[in-house]
C-alpha cells in the first residue's frame, strides 16, 4: 500500500482525473457528486479499511458500501487505482457492454460490495452487516457513505434507530455534506437541520469534518468508534464538483456531462501528471 | 399454517446455526418459541419493514440466511423496493415469510387484505414464490425453502387451517402435486384455497364430473408440463385463488395455456375481483362476496361443464 502521507496530492487528483474522462466519454450524469467523495475514499481505501483487492471476499475484511450509489464512478477509479481491477475497465464506465454500470453494482468487478442506485438502503444492508459481525463476534468493520440529500428518505432514519439501539459501534456512517440536492440546495428543498443534533437523538456519537482535509479525514475515521456501544456519523462538510473550479457548488453539474472544452480544462486543473 | 411455519424453522435452525429470523413487531404468541430457543439469532426490529428487508440483504451477504416474517403485505408490498434490489437484484438467500395471506384478516380491511402480492413477487427475477395449501405442504415448503439458495417468498395462511393431504406428499418447489386424478375436468388451486377446492372436487365427483385436483404450491416457476398434461388429458382447466383476478396463479396458467396449448381448452380463473372490497366481513363472508365459497364455486364449474357437455 503506498504511504498515504506523501500521496494525499497525487491519489484524489488521480481518481479525479479518472471520474472527468469516464464521464466525458459516457456523457453521464453525477459527476459532481462523484466529485464529492473523492477525498473521503481516498483516506478510506488506501488508509482505512482493512482490505486485500488479492482476496476481496476475505472473511473478516472491512465492508464499505457506497449508499449514495450515483457517485460510483468515484468507487470504481478508486477501487481501480487501489488494485482491485484492471485500469482499462474504467473505460467500459456506462460504455454499451461495458462492465461498469452507472450506480454501483455488486459482482461487475470486485471490491463493490453491495449494489445501490436507489437511496435510503445502504445504511440498513450495513446494519444488517454490522450486527452479524456482533452477534458472531467477528472484529471486521462497516462503513456507509450516504449522500445529504439521501437523508431526506425515512428508510435512513429506520436504520439510525435500529443500529442506535442494537449499540452498533462497528457501524459508521459518513454523510456527504455538499448541501446540495437534485433541485437546489438542501436548505430549500427538505431542511435536513440540525443534522447532527439528528444523529445524536438516534443514538449515534457524530463529529463534523471538512470532507477534503485528508488529515482530519484520516484522524477522524482512525478513531471511531468515537464511543463504545454508539455507531459513529461523520458529517463531512464537502463541496459538490469539488477540484474542477467551473464545477464546484453547481448544481447544473450533477447533471451535466463536460464537453471537450470543458474536459481539457478539467484535466489542467487537476493536473497532467501521469 | 404460523404453527406449522415455526414449529419446522426451529428444527432446521436446531441443525443450521446460520438461521436467523426477523419479524417487523409481528407474530406475538407464535415466534416466541424461535425467539426463547435462538436468541442470538432472533431480531424484532420494530415496525420498520424497509429497514428489515436491508438488514436481512446485510445478513445473507454476511453468509446468514434470514427468514423475515410479517403479514402479508407489510412484508412484500410496504418494502417492495428493497425486496427488488436489496433481495432480487443482488440474488440473496432471504426468505420472505407473509402471514395472512389473501383474505385471512377479512375484518381487519383493505389494508391487511394481500391480494396484489403473488402478482409483484412473481414479476421479480430470481424470486421463488410458494404458497403452501394446507400445514403439511407449509413444512415442506420451509424446509424446501431453506435448502434453496436464492430468495424465496412463501405465502401462508393464518391458523386452524384444515390439513388437506393425509399423508406428507412428495413436495418439490416447481412441481404441483396431483391429490386427484380425474380425467373430465381439472381445478388448479393454490395457498389457502386448496381445502376448498378439495370440498369441490369431492363434490363435482360425487356429480359424475371426473374432476383432476392439482396442488399448485409453487406459482413461480410455475409447473408447465403438469398445467398441459392437464389440458391435453382433461377439456376444461379451472384455477383457483385467494389473490386478485390479475396476476397471480391463474395468470400463469393462462400464460402456460396460451402460448403451449396444443388443443382448445376451456379456462376460467376464479379469484378475487379486481377491485377492493367495500363490504366488512370475515374471510369466510369475503370470500362467498367474491363468488369463492365451496357451493358457489361447484355451482360455477357445474354448470359451466353441463353447458359445454
Amino acid at each position: 500500500m503506498p504511504k498515504l502521507a506523501e500521496n494525499y496530492e497525487k491519489l484524489p487528483r488521480e481518481i479525479r482525473r479518472r471520474i472527468v474522462r469516464m464521464v466525458f466519454r459516457s456523457q453521464t450524469s453525477h459527476i459532481g457528486s462523484a466529485l464529492s467523495v473523492v477525498d473521503i475514499l481516498t483516506v478510506l481505501y488506501f488508509k482505512i479499511l482493512s482490505i486485500d483487492p488479492k482476496n476481496p471476499q476475505a472473511e473478516d475484511r472491512d465492508r464499505f458500501i457506497l449508499s449514495k450509489g450515483h457517485s460510483c464512478a468515484a468507487l470504481y477509479a478508486t477501487l481501480a487505482l487501489r488494485g482491485f481491477f484492471s485500469e482499462e475497465i474504467l473505460e467500459s464506465y456506462c460504455q454499451d457492454d461495458g462492465r461498469l454500470p452507472g450506480h454501483a453494482t455488486m459482482h461487475c468487478v470486485p471490491g463493490v460490495e453491495v449494489s445501490t442506485g436507489s437511496l435510503g438502503h445502504g445504511l440498513a444492508i450495513g446494519s444488517g452487516m454490522a450486527i452479524a459481525a456482533k452477534r458472531a463476534n467477528q472484529k471486521y468493520r462497516v462503513f456507509a457513505l450516504l449522500s445529504d440529500g439521501e437523508c431526506d428518505e425515512g428508510s435512513v432514519w429506520e436504520a439510525a434507530m435500529f443500529a442506535g439501539h442494537h449499540k452498533l459501534d462497528n457501524l459508521t456512517a459518513v454523510i456527504d455534506r455538499n448541501r446540495i440536492q437534485a433541485f437546489g440546495s438542501t436548505d430549500q428543498v427538505l431542511d435536513l437541520e440540525p443534522l447532527a443534533d439528528k444523529w445524536t437523538a438516534f443514538g449515534w456519537a457524530v463529529r463534523k469534518i471538512d470532507g477534503h482535509d485528508y488529515v482530519q479525514i484520516e484522524e477522524t475515521l482512525a478513531d471511531v468508534p468515537f464511543e463504545p456501544k454508539k455507531p459513529s456519523a461523520i458529517i463531512a462538510q464537502t463541496i459538490k464538483g469539488k477540484g474542477v473550479s467551473f464545477m464546484e457548488n453547481k448544481l447544473a453539474w450533477h447533471y451535466k456531462s463536460p464537453n471537450a472544452e470543458q474536459l481539457a480544462q478539467a484535466l489542467a486543473e487537476l493536473g497532467d501528471i501521469e | 399454517m404460523r404453527i406449522a411455519f415455526i414449529k419446522t424453522l426451529c428444527e432446521l435452525a436446531e441443525r443450521n446455526d446460520q438461521i436467523w429470523l426477523l419479524t417487523g413487531d409481528l407474530g406475538y404468541s407464535v415466534l416466541e418459541q424461535f425467539a426463547n430457543r435462538f436468541p442470538d439469532r432472533y431480531l424484532n426490529v420494530g415496525v420498520a419493514e424497509a429497514n428489515m428487508i436491508g438488514i436481512a440483504a446485510g445478513l445473507a451477504l454476511s453468509g446468514r440466511v434470514p427468514f423475515v416474517y410479517s403479514i402479508v403485505p407489510f412484508v412484500t408490498m410496504r418494502c417492495f423496493e428493497q425486496v427488488r434490489l436489496d433481495v432480487c437484484y443482488q440474488n440473496l438467500n432471504v426468505k420472505l415469510i407473509g402471514v395472512g395471506g389473501g383474505l385471512c384478516y377479512g375484518t381487519a380491511g383493505a389494508s391487511h387484505h394481500s391480494l396484489e402480492d403473488v402478482a409483484i413477487t412473481r414479476a421479480l427475477p430470481n424470486m421463488t414464490v410458494v404458497c403452501p395449501g394446507d400445514p403439511i405442504e407449509t413444512q415442506a415448503a420451509i424446509r424446501a425453502s431453506a435448502s434453496r439458495t436464492g430468495p424465496v417468498y412463501v405465502r401462508l395462511g393464518r391458523s386452524r387451517e384444515p390439513v388437506v393431504h393425509p399423508s406428507p406428499p412428495e413436495f418439490r418447489i416447481g412441481t404441483g402435486i396431483t391429490i386427484y386424478g380425474g380425467n373430465d375436468i381439472t381445478i388448479i388451486a393454490t395457498g389457502n384455497l386448496l381445502a376448498s377446492a378439495k370440498s369441490v372436487a369431492d363434490e363435482l365427483n360425487v356429480r359424475s364430473i371426473a374432476t383432476r385436483l392439482i396442488s399448485m404450491h409453487t406459482v413461480k416457476p410455475i409447473d408447465k408440463d403438469l398445467i398441459l398434461k392437464a389440458a391435453q388429458e382433461t377439456r376444461a382447466v379451472f384455477t383457483i385463488e385467494e389473490h386478485s383476478v390479475i396476476g397471480g396463479l391463474g395468470s400463469a396458467v393462462a400464460e402456460v395455456l396460451a402460448e403451449n396449448g396444443t388443443r382448445k381448452v376451456l379456462f376460467r380463473r376464479l379469484a378475487i375481483p379486481d377491485a377492493y372490497f367495500q363490504e366488512v366481513g370475515s374471510q369466510e363472508y369475503l370470500r362467498h362476496k367474491a363468488g369463492l365459497s365451496v357451493g358457489q364455486i361447484t355451482e360455477y364449474i357445474s354448470n359451466i361443464v353441463r353447458q359445454r357437455k
